[in-house]
């Protein structure tokens, strides 16, 4: 059983939409006694990072994440939230990993990074049981503007103007900037791996 | 590295594919689904569904559909086709669509994009862009298929829906579309050198080498197209392989 944090911020069809695919059930909740209780938590995101800070803390969950012992995945903005700093907002997050999280530089139009940083982009480096039977190099999908920094809880690396963190792994924390919702057969492989955990 | 993307486009009526091949194995071309999940376990990195149901009662079944591709589809796709109120485009992003394209209506009314952008983000809105060069070589915006000019002119127009939102263009020359030569890369180029957001290259695509060309040359980010795809004339793992050989980023 998964438990998908609804905080709401964004649309969560299209989480639940895959791990109906992979055959998990799954409950939205934002109760804090239900995700203490949790066998595996998902916490998605899509918006704001202050924004979805804000409403974290409003509902109580804030600690509640904080000490979960249990298998927690942030996906993309989810991830962001886990690590100690956003520039989007100028926010403190939950501080579970020790990056900040800074926006892509996209410099003048034409000569400099396109952002948002959407589509299509390689992982590396992995190291964490989600990449079980990943290939190095393996693509997946992404849509953000927004990054966490290369440290020692990188567990995929990603080229985009310079690398950063394309997901991260501390104890039972794991994180995904790219959307393993919507990366084809090796984004549910991802899932499934954690799902497995 | 951010791999350039191909865009499989499927016109639908009342729920069903317009165009359609008999592809090997596919029990039925018409389904929108299984059609979509064909073209992605093929290597599509993308998929664009584009409603052109007359009545309401095929707007309806669009977003009956739409769900249903949500449900099955794991790869991220764009849906367009009579989005004219932001309310429209949310029942999509409700339905599951990972991004809308609006054309027409936001050139009607500017401020939609705007509106689209500031509830649901500006990854979630794609403004398409048809335009036709005129006899004194300038790139009037068209509405209606290419039928109707407006007073807008392209570089201007994608500027402007840039800045109010806008987290890609797709442009399609209405002088290329549908002949089967090339895009005029040029064009393309300028866009990109003019544009901070990815640009979607579509019409006129007939040969691997122009799509190559646009994504090398015309600077752009990601190949949508229809016929080639559809009648079977480009399979993807083809053309995926060929721009691969040729240097291209792909995600094979």
């Amino acid at each position: 059983m998964v438990t998908i944090i609804d905080y709401g911020t964004g649309n969560l069809r299209s989480v639940t939409n895959a791990l109906a695919r992979l055959g998990a059930d799954y409950i939205l909740t934002a109760d804090p006694e239900a995700i203490r209780q949790a066998e595996r938590v998902l916490l998605p995101g899509v918006g704001e990072a202050a924004t979805a800070m804000r409403m974290l803390r409003e509902k109580g969950l804030a600690d509640t994440l904080r000490n979960l012992t249990c298998p927690v995945l942030g996906i993309c903005l989810g991830m962001q939230l886990l690590c100690t700093h956003s520039e989007e907002g100028d926010t403190d997050c939950l501080g579970i990993f020790p990056n900040r999280v800074r926006r892509f530089f996209s410099g003048s139009a034409g000569g400099g990074l396109k952002v948002p940083h959407v589509g299509w982009n390689s992982i590396h480096s992995l190291k964490s049981p989600l990449y079980h039977h990943i290939a190095e190099g393996e693509y997946v999908y992404y849509v953000h503007s927004y990054a966490a920094e290369i440290n020692a809880c990188t567990a995929a690396a990603t080229d985009y103007g310079g690398w950063f963190s394309g997901s991260l792994h501390q104890d039972n924390f794991y994180g995904c900037q790219f959307h393993p919702e919507k990366s084809g057969a090796a984004g549910g492989r991802i899932l499934a791996n954690f799902l497995s955990l | 590295m951010l791999a350039k993307r191909i865009i499989p486009c499927l016109d639908i009526r009342d729920g069903q594919t317009v165009k359609g091949i008999h592809f090997e194995g596919l029990q039925n071309v018409g389904d929108p689904v299984e059609l979509g999940r064909r073209y992605a376990d093929e290597g599509a990195d993308e998929l664009v569904y584009l409603d052109i149901s007359a009545t309401v009662e095929g707007r309806k079944t669009f977003s009956e559909l739409v769900a249903r591709i949500a449900r099955e589809i794991d790869i991220p796709f764009t849906v367009g086709g009579g989005i004219s109120t932001a309310e429209d485009a949310g029942a999509l992003l409700l339905a599951g669509a990972d991004k809308v394209t609006v054309n027409s209506a936001a050139v009607r009314d500017p401020g939609l994009i705007d509106e689209i952008a500031g509830r649901y983000g500006s990854q979630f809105i794609v403004v398409a862009v048809d335009a036709r060069m005129d006899d004194a070589g300038r790139w009037v915006v068209t509405t209606h298929g290419g039928r109707t000019p407006t007073e807008r002119e392209l570089f201007s127009w994608a500027r402007e829906a840039q800045e109010r939102g806008a987290g890609e263009i797709l442009f399609t020359s209405m002088n290329h579309d549908g002949t089967k030569s090339g895009y005029p890369c040029e064009t393309f180029a300028r866009l990109a050198s003019e544009l901070s957001i990815p640009i979607i290259a579509s019409g006129g695509a007939g040969t691997v080498e122009h799509i190559a060309e646009v994504l090398t040359a015309g600077r752009a980010d990601a190949a949508l197209a229809a016929s080639i795809f559809h009648y079977g004339e480009i399979p993807i793992p083809v053309l995926k392989r060929a721009l691969h050989e040729r240097g291209i980023a792909v995600r094979l």
